[in-house]
């Protein structure tokens, strides 16, 4: 699969938000390619444009293979079951008038008609001790469960109709940390078990290294870095991936250690700086960083990064 | 350093619902002293902010809600029976709060400067214009840029980040010996976390506040935390310095916590499973007997465990444990 998609979506007459902005990756076969980014970073709409939820502006999504970029509804519908969502928020994507049974079943009632209601039941079944839970849930509301919980029955939503191909977007970002765990030890699972490709969003590296093969990060709706996921952490190549290291807090008191505290706030996507968007806050940023947009190049094999500056040693948090 | 200016003991609050009577949180004690910082660690549905709201009298009247216990602020008094004429004076005064999203808790049709001024000059009956003059000298303080032309800002104008940096302000205005932060950083980006977390720390060497820090996250702990206390179902199951605590968690709750936390070092530990601990919080309405943390707990002895409710123990003189095999645990 390669999407390259420069997209612009119009919010008013004159002015534009590139909400992403010529971003181009690929997701291999079985792999899980972790999408690491703050808010606003555009990580969400690559997300659903490669899903073809939201059209992109200009570039083109592959899938399998196959140009999707301008397939029609009618035209993407059997290629859907193939490609499925995991939300964010297990309170908010869950219809809370609906038992978990039929939540699970209706990927089956819209896209595999010709099941019985026999054949169906036993799908849900599968589907729920898939996930680690039981089938006895099916005729259970949402609210009569956990945050977690819920979100197992959303991936049981996602996997009814046995897709090769997965983008989880913030999938363990609203659980508490003993359930993020065995949400990401499930993923882990149903990727080894079922083959997926998971294309996996998230705004937390630590979480994002524990179940990704390959890291990119993005920033102000531009990918900045893309490495193996080992290589992005022992050597960030991209003044923001190291920032961005370096600010997350260590869960432990003895590593108090100096860090890169970055000035100021991400800028508006609607009136990004020139050149670099990462600039007016990186500490190596020079004059020319503010001409040219720099391309991602490939640095190391495999390992591509953003910045003018290839031939620069990051200092690390001093 | 070692003048207490908060101390709470037995604290309890209970929440009549249609769903029967909740006890979300039962008997906390602690002791909050000048100049440190307490970690109150937990889950949802710990009873962190519940215990937190209880201090500050912002949880909702009788009948529906019931608090007991004391709450000592130093130079005011008992704060849990103060009527709440003289709460007034104290709340945002002598003790402040900054919430967890500061979108919603700052006045959408209000000026900043106007909302930083207020505790000013309700507390210290400034003048409108002192008031704004020191708001502009707070919003400096707090790091904001151009504070003078910043006063005239709606919150719907200014970023996460420095949202946060105007509740901060306002709670910080009147000097208050008592911060407490509820997930203050939260809903905010991790670089501008870290932003956040190296100004309340700034802050409170300048001042020497004492500060009540609520998270869920255990890096923010690690960071700002002098002492820790983890919270589980209510109530408190361990509280140690926050070195000892990361070090030789006692609790098998803290240590279950401690290892599900994914880590980006060593880099070796990254494609390898997370350690979580199995099943859920349980519900606060219908707690099981004895240890609540029993069902989940991997080193459970159910005779013991679940024959009633382990007393909170001094492991030393400042790391207390509530589990009945914390002896056995430990060697």
């Amino acid at each position: 699969m390669h999407f390259p998609l420069p997209r612009r979506s119009p919010l008013g007459p004159r002015e534009t938000v590139k909400a992403v902005d010529d971003v181009s990756f690929s997701v291999l076969q079985g792999e899980v390619l972790g999408l690491v980014g703050e808010s606003g970073s555009g990580k969400t709409t690559v997300g659903r444009t490669v899903l073809r939820l939201m059209e992109p502006s200009g570039g083109t999504i592959r899938f399998r293979g196959r140009d999707i970029t301008h397939l029609s509804r009618r035209a993407l519908r059997p290629i859907r079951p193939d490609m499925q969502l995991v939300f964010q928020d297990p309170f908010a994507s869950l219809n809370p008038r609906m038992t978990i049974g039929s939540i699970v079943e209706t990927p089956l009632l819209i896209h595999r008609k010709e099941l019985g209601r026999i054949e169906r039941r036993d799908r849900v079944a599968d589907a729920l001790r898939l996930v680690g839970m039981s089938p006895d849930f099916a005729n259970r509301f949402p609210h009569e469960f956990s945050g977690g919980q819920r979100q197992r029955v959303g991936i049981a939503r996602a996997l009814m109709l046995r897709p090769g191909f997965l983008v989880a977007d913030e999938p363990v970002s609203a659980l508490d940390v003993s359930i993020q765990a065995q949400v990401v030890n499930l993923l882990r699972e149903l990727r080894a078990e079922l083959g997926l490709s998971i294309l996996f969003i998230a705004h937390d590296l630590a979480v994002i290294g524990h179940i990704s093969d390959r890291v990119a990060v993005m920033y102000l709706g531009r990918l900045v870095e893309l490495a193996p996921t080992r290589a992005l952490f022992q050597t960030p190549r991209h003044p923001y991936t190291e920032a961005l290291l370096s600010a997350a807090p260590a869960p432990d008191p003895d590593l108090r250690r100096g860090r890169i505290v970055l000035a100021g706030d991400p800028p508006s996507a609607i009136n990004p700086p020139s050149g670099c968007r990462f600039r007016t806050r990186c500490r190596y940023a020079e004059p020319a960083c503010a001409t040219a947009t720099p391309p991602l190049q490939e640095v190391a094999p495999g390992h591509f990064s953003a910045c003018r500056r290839q031939e620069l040693v990051l200092q690390g948090a001093g | 350093m070692t003048e207490p200016v908060l101390e709470v003991s037995g604290l309890s609050v209970r929440f009549r619902t249609d769903a029967g009577v909740v006890p979300a949180v039962n008997d906390v004690s602690f002791v909050l002293k000048r100049g440190e910082t307490l970690a109150l660690v937990g889950e949802s549905g710990s009873g962190k902010s519940v215990t937190s709201l209880a201090v500050m009298r912002l949880t909702p009247a009788p009948p529906g809600c019931e608090v007991r216990g004391r709450a000592t602020l130093s130079r005011v008094g008992e704060l849990l029976s103060l009527p709440e004429a003289q709460m007034r004076e104290v709340r945002g005064s002598r003790i402040a709060m900054v919430f967890q999203e500061p979108m919603t808790s700052l006045n959408p049709v209000l000026p900043i400067g106007e909302q930083i001024a207020e505790p000013l000059r309700y507390h210290r009956g400034m003048a409108r214009a002192a008031a704004l003059r020191e708001a502009a000298k707070l919003l400096e303080l707090v790091g904001i840029p151009e504070p003078g032309k910043r006063l005239a800002s709606y919150p719907h104008q200014l970023s996460g980040g420095m949202r946060q940096r105007v509740m901060i302000a306002i709670a910080l205005a009147c000097d208050p010996d008592v911060l407490i932060a509820d997930e203050p950083t939260t809903a905010l980006d991790v670089t501008v976390q870290a932003q956040i977390l190296e100004l309340l720390k700034a802050l409170q060497a300048r001042t020497g506040m004492a500060m009540l820090f609520i998270t869920h996250n255990l890096g923010v702990v690690a960071e700002v935390a002098d002492r820790v206390m983890v919270m589980y179902a209510g109530r408190v199951v361990e509280q140690a310095p926050v070195r000892e605590l990361f070090r030789a968690p006692l609790m098998p709750y803290t240590r279950g916590l401690l290892r599900s936390v994914p880590k980006l070092a060593p880099l070796e530990a990254l494609g390898a499973p997370l350690t979580a601990i199995p099943g859920n919080v349980p519900d606060p309405a219908n707690l099981p007997g004895g240890c609540a943390f029993a069902p989940r707990c991997a080193d459970v002895r159910k005779v013991v465990c679940e024959a009633e409710l382990p007393e909170l123990d001094a492991v030393g003189a400042e790391h207390l444990v509530r589990c009945v095999r914390w002896r056995e645990l430990a060697a």
